[in-house]
């Protein structure tokens, strides 16, 4: 379609399958814009006060037309519901993930860490064709990571952990957009997808040249606040194990269960109280004000590197 | 204005304009005519501000390069824009005027059934707008009107609770005009105005006022609570005093979906006024026409999700907001079916008001098919918080509500002021309007599309050519919104009289004198027959059999 000028690109399968509903359902609107709009100009032409048109109505059976356009309409609407529903619950519901990036919004930028410790501000490289999954976090405000050409968006909420996918399907740079007000700058709060061919990708990793991975960082920080203390191998206090933790169903004192995502291991550090775990005592202090979002998102990769079997340290 | 009307033979009492004369007579009038002028002054004047706003920020975005507004400004513009016509105008627009003039009138009552109240409403409303006009003048407010928390409860630097003490107290006002309408539907109607001989456009009015009573109180609530946050910080909202910002939304939303209905309803009351009467045809399904009004005041409270589908919100709570969305979609597509079903075999006359009437029909179309866009869950993951939203919603709020009310002014102003416009300049504003406005708000779809997100004091170069037609276009309907301000002007000093009823209508708004009298009617009307006994195959357009006692 790019010889439509207002056609933009579409560079992810997203923006293809959106694409297609797109066309779909304006081509739905413009059949009813078309039969309302006909109607209009002929009924005005042809009924004008000056022209002598038959005007004497028939006995009115109203109700039978009325019931039949309610039905007609109510059956288009619930097929484009239908349609739309369902590649929504596609977006949200992601497949297995090649590669997971963790996107911290502040005012007004873009911190993206890399699982290899590569940071960028305002720019995300990733490999063409690979699934990625982006774990959204915000340091002030709620923002909204977009990207135009891959027809994806979510909001980025602080106090919480949304995430996204995507998956690139033509390498170039594309632009990140902010979309939800933040403050004064928000027009400003632009970055860019760069998408590589994955041999250059692979190049550019090594350039950037991180001197750690984001989970032996999440190590360091996971003793430096003393986490180890209680939830180590080696630990005498009666606190759970987080070796296999993460995507695990967790089954809680009240009887519930959940399943152990970022969101689950962020709250469980910040709001400990929230959610306790069945069998355990609400023993664990609150790290709010203490641990900041770049360094949750490190504790996270490094939970997430434990292995079911691995000792925790 | 072709069909002229005979006075009434005998002699007239003094209308409600020049019974008295003085300016405490007016300023303390219980009479809901009075009152009703009182409000066309007060809206009239936050019309215009509003419009300034709007044009302040049309003209940076042809070259925001040049940047002549900065961002902190720019953000105040719109957040002013958004604030003082929501609340100011829209909101008001037509129940508070011409719903404060002719409910009464339409249903054959001598005034609203608490007068006093009526006239404490107009004082509120103008004490809230002066804490408006305060805030204003201190230097405005960044939140955007949507007061997104925790952006305006903890980090935005304008004046938030000035603003919401504005709304907070604008709400009493609505509450108490919704009130005087319920009772005095209720209670005040004449001998024989059954409720299925109801004007739909006072239908449409009750429908606009329940949603009113139910919907303010949240809203009050809700700003309640961003007050106590920023003042005191009590954690609600903000994250990091313990809150849900996502809480916020639910609540703003809340109200302000369904506020979307208090602005379009009584607009659906004036257009099915004005289709029939002009197309001298009884409104087809008049029962259909009623259960659509109360069907889209109740399916309307439970869709305000739609707002919140990339916000976090649960997968699950997206796919029944989405499907109650499409659902509130069909009794507007009906309503819209049905003005057209009555087009058929009418007689139709082209005065400016039907021209106002047909503008609305096309445009309110417009932005409900690409209601359902946004309502479709894939697509509004693209285009919510874009330019595509924003063309929607003013397809529906200004090409839909602000053409009823200028359609409504220029039927009603015969019977309001008693005196005839220049109806070759009526035309005309309408059809720049039309024009104007498509011109303003259709390049809007494309950027959205494109990819814009609103809110923006900058954009990418490619988008430029848009936002100049888009630009261009509203400077074109800022010159028709100003049309009507010289043409009335004049009329008000030196149009010809128009008599009691120069659109041969029906409704018993047009059995009175024009302007009428302090208390409506000279005789209590007695009702026989159904609001539109318009007959298209007669002489003169009205069923023989049709007579109503005056």
């Amino acid at each position: 379609m790019a010889w439509v000028p207002f056609w933009p690109a579409t560079s992810a399968v997203s923006g293809g399958v959106v694409n297609s509903l797109f066309v779909a359902e304006l081509g739905v609107c413009a059949a009813i814009l078309a039969l309302v709009f006909g109607l209009i100009w002929v009924f005005c032409i042809k009924y004008r006060r000056t022209a002598p048109a038959g005007r004497a109505v028939p006995s009115q059976r109203s109700w039978a037309i009325e019931i039949g356009w309610t039905a007609a309409t109510l059956a288009a609407f619930l097929g484009l519901f239908v349609w739309g529903a369902s590649i929504y619950v596609w977006l949200y519901k992601p497949p297995p993930a090649d590669l997971e990036v963790y996107v911290v919004g502040k005012q007004w930028m873009w911190k993206i860490e890399h699982p290899g410790g590569q940071r960028e501000i305002d720019a995300l490289h990733v490999p063409i064709g690979k699934t990625v999954r982006l774990v959204l976090a915000s340091q002030d405000v709620i923002h909204s990571f977009f990207i135009p050409a891959f027809r994806v968006k979510h909001d980025v909420v602080p106090g919480t952990l949304e995430t996204m996918w995507f998956r690139p399907t033509q390498t170039g740079v594309f632009p990140i957009e902010c979309a939800e007000f933040c403050g004064t700058q928000h027009a400003h709060m632009l970055g860019e997808v760069v998408v590589m061919e994955p041999a250059a990708y692979a190049r550019w990793l090594t350039q950037q040249g991180p001197e750690q991975s984001l989970a032996q960082q999440g190590e360091a920080l996971f003793r430096k606040h003393g986490c180890s203390g209680c939830h180590g191998a080696n630990s005498t206090v009666h606190a759970p194990s987080l070796a296999g933790l993460y995507g695990r169903l967790v089954h809680l004192s009240d009887g519930s269960s959940v399943r152990a995502d970022e969101r689950y291991i962020r709250d469980s550090i910040l709001l400990p109280k929230k959610e306790i775990v069945a069998g355990y005592p609400p023993i664990m202090p609150s790290f709010a004000g203490q641990i900041g979002e770049d360094e949750l998102m490190k504790l996270i990769a490094y939970i997430q590197s434990l292995g079911p079997k691995e000792p925790a340290p | 204005m072709t069909i002229a009307s005979a006075e009434l033979p005998f002699d007239l009492p003094a209308s409600y304009l020049t019974e008295r004369q003085s300016l405490l007579s007016w300023l303390l009038t219980i009479d809901h005519k009075r009152i009703a002028l009182l409000y066309f002054a007060s809206i009239t004047a936050f019309f215009f501000i509003g419009g300034f706003a709007a044009t302040l920020i049309r003209l940076h975005l042809v070259s925001p390069q040049h940047g002549f507004l900065q961002p902190d400004m720019y953000n105040r513009m719109f957040t002013m824009h958004g604030i003082v016509m929501v609340w100011f105008f829209l909101i008001p627009s037509i129940p508070a005027t011409f719903g404060n003039f002719l409910v009464p009138l339409m249903i054959g009552a001598h005034d609203l059934a608490f007068p006093r109240i009526n006239l404490a409403s107009w004082y509120v409303f103008n004490l809230s707008g002066l804490v408006l006009l305060y805030l204003l003048l201190m230097g405005g407010v960044d939140t955007g009107w949507t007061f997104y928390t925790p952006l305006s409860t903890t980090y935005a630097n304008g004046y938030v609770v000035a603003a919401a003490v504005a709304v907070f107290i604008n709400g009493f006002a609505t509450i108490m005009t919704a009130l005087n309408f319920v009772v005095t539907i209720h209670r005040l109607r004449a001998p024989g105005m059954t409720w299925g001989r109801l004007p739909l456009f006072v239908w449409a009015i009750y429908a606009t006022s329940i949603v009113m009573l139910l919907a303010t109180p949240v809203l009050a609530m809700t700003l309640l609570l961003i007050g106590m946050e920023r003042l005191m910080g009590v954690g609600v909202f903000d994250p990091a005093l313990g809150g849900d910002p996502l809480l916020f939304q639910h609540m703003f939303w809340f109200y302000s979906h369904p506020a979307v209905y208090i602005m379009i309803l009584p607009a659906m009351g004036v257009i099915s006024e004005l289709v029939t009467c002009f197309a001298r045809k009884p409104i087809f399904g008049y029962t259909g026409m009623t259960y659509a009004l109360m069907a889209i005041a109740v399916i309307g409270f439970f869709v305000w999700g739609h707002h919140m589908f990339t916000a976090g919100m649960s997968v699950f709570a997206g796919i029944v907001f989405s499907l109650m969305s499409f659902l509130v979609a069909v009794p507007s597509a009906i309503k819209v079916f049905n003005w057209t079903a009555t087009l058929h075999k009418g007689s139709i006359g082209f005065d400016s008001p039907m021209l106002y009437a047909l503008g609305f029909i096309g445009l309110f179309t417009m932005g409900g098919l690409t209601g359902l866009v946004v309502a479709t869950l894939a697509l509004d993951v693209h285009l919510t918080d874009t330019y595509f939203v924003i063309a929607h919603f003013h397809y529906i709020m200004v090409g839909g509500a602000v053409s009823a009310y200028f359609g409504g002014l220029h039927y009603w102003w015969p019977k309001i002021t008693g005196r005839l416009y220049p109806e070759i300049w009526a035309r005309a504003a309408a059809i720049l309007m039309f024009l104007g406005f498509n011109l303003t708000f259709f390049p809007q779809f494309i950027l959205g599309y494109l990819g814009m997100p609103r809110r923006y004091y900058a954009y990418a170069p490619e988008w430029q050519v848009w936002n100049v037609l888009s630009s261009a276009g509203a400077s074109i309907l800022a010159v028709a919104y100003l049309m009507p301000l010289v043409y009335f002007g004049w009329s008000l000093l030196r149009g010809p009289r128009a008599g009691t009823n120069p659109w041969a209508a029906t409704g018993l708004e047009w059995q009175t004198p024009s302007p009428p009298p302090e208390h409506n009617f000279l005789h209590t009307p007695v009702v026989t027959v159904g609001p539109y006994h318009y007959d298209a195959a007669t002489r003169g357009g009205i069923a023989q059999n049709g007579a109503v006692c005056g």
